[in-house]
């Protein structure tokens, strides 16, 4: 037993992480996720369908993903030692996939031909949109404008595995934006349509399925760092928007006191100025938005507030309810990373261990690279590089001026 | 009736003694800019009114479509908050203390100021209900009992796919009228199907003695009329946004525009009663 044993128990009957989460939508949508959460209910302990899911994250996702000791690089730093939980590596190029097979076997059962998806750096839509060419499902992706305009290549990639790819131009034309109508294509067409959320937000039981399709890179992480460390990690590092990454390595250490987390959010332009996307970092106030109550980003007469960040992924006002419990609770310490030390952070590792990061995952490295150095050699990091670089070249080439 | 009943409840008794029909619009506050809302509020109740809904504005209105989210976006420009919507129903109150009025919108703005605040400011504004679309009843907790000590209504939604088990809880925490939403989908789209509404609605009278009042899909004197004649009230919101939305330039026809449209389904609504 430890102290955050009762963390494991969550969330309750009606989706509750303590006083974050729950089932905050238009009565329109509650059959759905009522019938979701059936579905759920029966299929979590069916050995079956969690057969079938390893399956496919072995064969067809290609698990398990690497634990890779960055040797050069935490030599560099001289402090404690960097492994690398290797996301980058799964089949679409991110954490992304293990959720969306999960939740495209649950279409599949629901019997609904058609699948739907938010998407901010085009991640989770890539990765919604190849589970739907596999299984045969339509597929209809949701952008905002913004995020189309800065992530063209997963665009074309979403559009040659046959999704229809909707650029969302209302509100601030980004995640939080693609997510509300995604949410209203869903309320129309809820007979036919699962909707796939890509974050461990939203209503429940999204929170909590995409926790648990998530959950096997840190049981995996868990299990290599026995392996090739001989002992579990001190820390573990992963960036958070919504935090699906960061829930899906966190989630199997909940319970192991000595292991810390740190959930890095997006800093942008640096929390003094206002403008990042960092409410846990920065005490945002409590609010409801999506389904959920967590940490919100919203002005004093509860408007959701326009956010910033460099990487399109993080660019989310709220996060999800388990991590607003977690930070309450202490269990993770969240920080922030602003885009000047992600940006360094992306070029350091490219050029250091030849494995160039996504953004996203560059504010995890970034924080990484201030705690190793205050460690000495013998602790040992675990980051979670949730996903590849290739998406983000067109954005960084346009910091440097270069236009292809 | 009981003189201190609250406005919602003693407004359905009397239009059910005189076999009337309610006619509810909905209007965003602050649409096309604040200074117009309290007018026409009053242009709604000339033209035969029972009860108004006042949207208020949201960033993120997910349940809505176009329509909506455009005077959401509307109001917003100007600024308009949850305590100025507060200040134009005080200011409604100055010359009308009977017509119900009823916030609706989104449960952030509330979550922002503070429930306890948030039920102190509406009952001294003369606010008589709340609708937050994402506040189903199982999430209220102890706001319920708190709004309920304000004399503010919980005015709730029910759906077609609405479980016969949620519908009963739904009955059991609703109080003012019951809000039925004819349509899957958001705000202001597609066609209603008057006689597969009646039979739904049929099957929640055995659950509730709450009025039943149908929104979604409601666009004319023909479209009221049909959803009249099964239903006890009529919500009137995109048909009349839309309206507002067209002569945003020039807002000071936009109270004629309320008071035609309206006019036609108060009408169309009471043609019934007299036949």
């Amino acid at each position: 037993m430890s102290r955050f044993s009762d963390l494991t128990q969550l969330p309750d009957a009606s989706g509750h992480f303590g006083p974050y989460g729950g089932r905050f939508v238009s009565e329109t949508l509650s059959f759905a996720l009522e019938e979701l959460d059936k579905i759920y209910a029966s299929l979590k302990h069916d050995p079956d369908f969690q057969a079938e899911f390893d399956r496919d994250l072995t064969h067809y996702v290609g698990r398990p993903s690497p634990l890779y000791h960055a040797e050069r690089w935490s030599r560099e730093i001289g402090g404690a030692q960097i492994w690398l939980k290797r996301e980058d590596l799964n089949h679409t190029g991110a954490h992304k996939v293990n959720n969306t097979i999960g939740q495209a076997l649950l279409a599949k059962r629901s019997g609904k031909p058609r699948v739907i998806a938010e998407t901010g750096a085009g991640q989770h839509g890539v990765a919604t949109a190849t589970v739907a060419a596999r299984l045969g499902l339509e597929c209809e992706v949701y952008m905002g404008a913004e995020d189309v305009e800065r992530q063209k290549l997963n665009v074309y990639r979403m559009r040659l595995l046959g999704a229809k790819v909707v650029p969302v131009e209302s509100g601030s034309r980004t995640l939080k934006d693609a997510m509300n109508e995604a949410l209203r294509d869903w309320v129309t067409n809820v007979d036919n349509t699962f909707y796939i959320i890509g974050t461990v937000a939203g209503p429940h039981p999204y929170p909590m399925l995409v926790r648990d399709f998530n959950a096997v890179a840190g049981r995996e992480a868990r299990r290599q760092s026995l392996e090739q460390i001989g002992r579990l990690p001190d820390a573990l590092v992963a960036c958070v928007g919504g935090g699906s990454n960061a829930m899906g390595l966190f989630y199997p250490f909940v319970e192991d006191e000595d292991v810390a987390m740190y959930g890095v959010e997006a800093g942008g332009d640096g929390l003094a100025t206002g403008r990042h996307a960092a409410p846990l970092t920065a005490n945002a106030p409590r609010g409801v938005l999506h389904g959920n109550r967590t940490y919100l980003m919203s002005d004093e007469g509860g408007q959701i507030a326009d956010t910033h960040s460099v990487s399109a992924g993080l660019d989310y006002p709220g996060v999800g309810p388990e991590h607003a419990l977690w930070k309450d609770v202490g269990r993770v310490e969240y920080v922030a990373a602003d885009d000047h030390e992600v940006l360094a952070a992306f070029r350091e590792l490219t050029r250091v261990e030849g494995i160039m990061p996504a953004l996203e995952s560059a504010h995890a490295l970034a924080h990484a690279k201030k705690l190793a150095a205050s460690l000495p050699q013998d602790k040992h990091i675990v980051v979670n590089l949730s996903g590849r670089g290739d998406k983000d070249i067109h954005t960084v080439a346009k910091i440097d001026g270069i236009e292809f | 009736m009981n003189q201190h009943a609250n406005r919602i409840d003693r407004r359905f008794a009397a239009l059910k003694a005189a076999g009337r029909k309610a006619l509810i619009p909905y209007i965003t506050a602050g649409d096309p800019a604040p200074a117009h809302t309290v007018d026409f509020m009053h242009a709604c109740v000339e033209a035969g009114a029972d009860v108004i809904e006042l949207g208020v504005p949201f960033s993120d209105p997910m349940a809505d479509g176009p329509v909506i989210q455009k005077a959401c976006e509307r109001a917003l420009v100007h600024g308009t908050r949850l305590s100025h919507v507060l200040e134009m129903v005080a200011a409604f109150r100055e010359r009308d203390a009977e017509t119900p009025v009823v916030l609706m919108g989104y449960l952030n703005p509330i979550e922002r100021m503070g429930y306890a605040a948030f039920a102190r400011q509406a009952r001294d504004a003369g606010v008589d209900g709340v609708l937050a679309v994402d506040m189903p009843p199982e999430e209220m907790g102890e706001n319920a009992a708190l709004f309920a000590e304000h004399g503010l209504q919980s005015i709730f939604l029910l759906a077609p796919t609405t479980s016969e088990q949620r519908a009963t809880t739904i009955c059991h925490h609703g109080q003012g009228y019951l809000y039925y939403v004819s349509l899957k989908g958001v705000t202001g789209a597609a066609t209603l199907d008057a006689e597969a509404v009646g039979s739904q609605l049929a099957s929640l009278r055995a659950l509730t003695e709450l009025p039943l009042c149908v929104g979604f899909g409601i666009r004319d004197g023909a479209t009221a009329a049909a959803i009249g004649r099964v239903a006890d009230g009529v919500i009137v919101g995109s048909a009349l946004v839309g309206r507002i939305a067209e002569r945003a330039d020039t807002p000071e026809t936009i109270p004629q525009a309320l008071r035609e449209i309206l006019g036609e389904m108060r009408e169309a609504l009471d043609r019934d009663v007299r036949a």
